[in-house]
């Protein structure tokens, strides 16, 4: 009986130790976002607080930028390269990231919605 | 005898708003004296040139070719401004414009006639010189080709009786940078002045972080000031922002110019970036140009209406260009 009690103890530890390897080993969700003239797709992301998500960032047409200083993210997307940005938000906040590479007359209004609950 | 010339004020320039940019009025303040005309003599000798009063206009944000229900006018407002500026009673020396002086066209050949159109229009201001910088709109497809084609290099400087003035490209690389090389070239056209020499900076985006998600910043524009700080008196003209702004940061003041076409919110308003709606009724008031009532000649006579308001305030008396002297050098 004693030995029994002893050999669940141990297995749940192993267990536990394993799922804990597994969790660390967890891929950052992903999120794509697709930059055209003179947009981004999606308008609008929505992150959490201190979560660690990894941006897939592509343009389709011509190069654009990305830019959101709050996250450290100043980048030039270049068409046919795909980036991925690994940000972990500390605050709070709805955020304008923006387009800072000039891509023509609707240059000024380019931006995405960066949401932070 | 302690000199009684303040040289915190040997040389003002104040800015005077006109409706269609602002008014600079550069004014050394020594001649009067025995003191202050050794100043200037000396300076004189370390400038090359000695500070002598005259005045310029800062226009800027004209966007030639633009169509659109934010202004529906085209070049309507950049016309009366050439107006009022050769109706102006003292002739400036200088006209500076600061950037997208033409709207970006994806047709290089229907951009070089904006260009050309923007020169047409220009041509007619009867001031001795006209000087440029690029905005986005001007170079940012291209990287400033058409541009240097039509008016010249994007960034150089000139002496103009005693002021330094230097135009700065911040737009030409696509992204808000000046760039290591304008910025080394920058101080090696800096170095050969003293730190009191009074310095003009003309260029499209501000140096400094005035909105940077609205993209009103520049990249590399702390890399700039550092390269200016040590010089006491520096005025940075600036538009991209269509409306006057000033910011002042160490001896560094910073002035927006409004646009001559549409306006932009107050960023400080919490409204979205958003053209101010053009207003039939008052077309040109957000571009600075105001309406004004004037009584009329005949007892119940209807006022009448202008356009054009000048001298609609001072910015402020003794500011930009502050000092030309350090506190403590040996005359």
């Amino acid at each position: 009986m004693k030995y029994a009690r002893i050999f669940v103890l141990v297995l749940f530890s192993i267990l536990g130790a394993i799922a804990r390897a597994a969790g660390q080993g967890e891929e950052p969700r992903s999120i794509a976002i697709t930059a055209k003239r003179f947009e981004f797709v999606p308008s609008t992301i929505t992150l959490k607080k201190g979560e660690t998500v990894k941006l897939v960032v592509k343009s389709e047409d011509v190069t654009h930028g990305l830019f959101l200083r709050p996250l450290k993210i100043d980048t030039d997307l270049t068409p046919g390269e795909t980036q991925e940005i690994t940000v972990t938000p500390q605050t709070a906040g709805t955020f304008s990231a923006i387009c800072h590479h000039f891509c023509g007359s609707g240059h000024g209004g380019m931006k995405l919605t960066v949401v932070v609950e | 005898m302690k000199d009684p010339v303040n040289r915190r004020t040997f040389m003002k320039i104040a800015g005077t708003s006109i409706g269609v940019g602002a008014l600079f009025h550069v004014a050394p303040l020594l001649g009067a004296t025995p003191g202050g005309r050794r100043i200037a003599a000396l300076l004189g000798k370390k400038n090359g040139e000695a500070p002598t009063a005259f005045s310029f206009v800062q226009l800027s944000d004209t966007h030639v070719g633009f169509s659109g229900p934010p202004n529906p006018l085209g070049t309507q407002a950049f016309e009366n401004a050439v107006d009022i500026i050769n109706g102006l009673k003292e002739r400036p020396d200088l006209v500076l414009f600061t950037g997208d002086l033409t709207h970006d066209s994806e047709n290089p050949v229907e951009h070089a006639d904006r260009m050309r159109l923007f020169q047409k229009i220009a041509s007619r201001l009867k001031v001795p010189l006209v000087k440029s910088v690029p905005g986005e709109h001007d170079a940012g497809l291209d990287g400033g080709k058409l541009f240097r084609e039509t008016f010249g290099e994007t960034h150089y400087s000139f002496d103009h009786r005693g002021v330094h003035f230097i135009a700065l490209d911040n737009v030409s690389l696509a992204r808000p940078n000046v760039g290591p090389e304008q910025i080394a070239w920058l101080k090696k056209d800096l170095a050969r002045f003293p730190t009191t020499a009074p310095i003009v900076v003309f260029t499209h985006r501000p140096l400094f972080d005035l909105r940077p998600d609205w993209e009103w910043f520049t990249g590399d524009g702390d890399e700039v000031l550092n390269a200016l700080a040590s010089y006491e008196n520096v005025t940075v003209l600036y538009g991209h922002i269509h409306r006057e702004h000033t910011h002042t940061e160490g001896h560094t003041t910073h002035r927006a110019a409004r646009s001559l076409i549409f306006a932009f919110p107050d960023p400080e308003a919490g409204v979205p970036k958003k053209p101010i709606p053009f207003d039939p009724q008052k077309p040109f008031q957000n571009l600075g140009l105001r309406v004004v009532n004037e009584p009329g000649t005949r007892a119940g006579s209807t006022p009448r209406i202008q356009e054009v308001e000048l001298t609609l305030r001072e910015y402020a008396g003794t500011v930009g260009v502050q000092q030309l002297l350090k506190e403590g050098v040996s005359l």
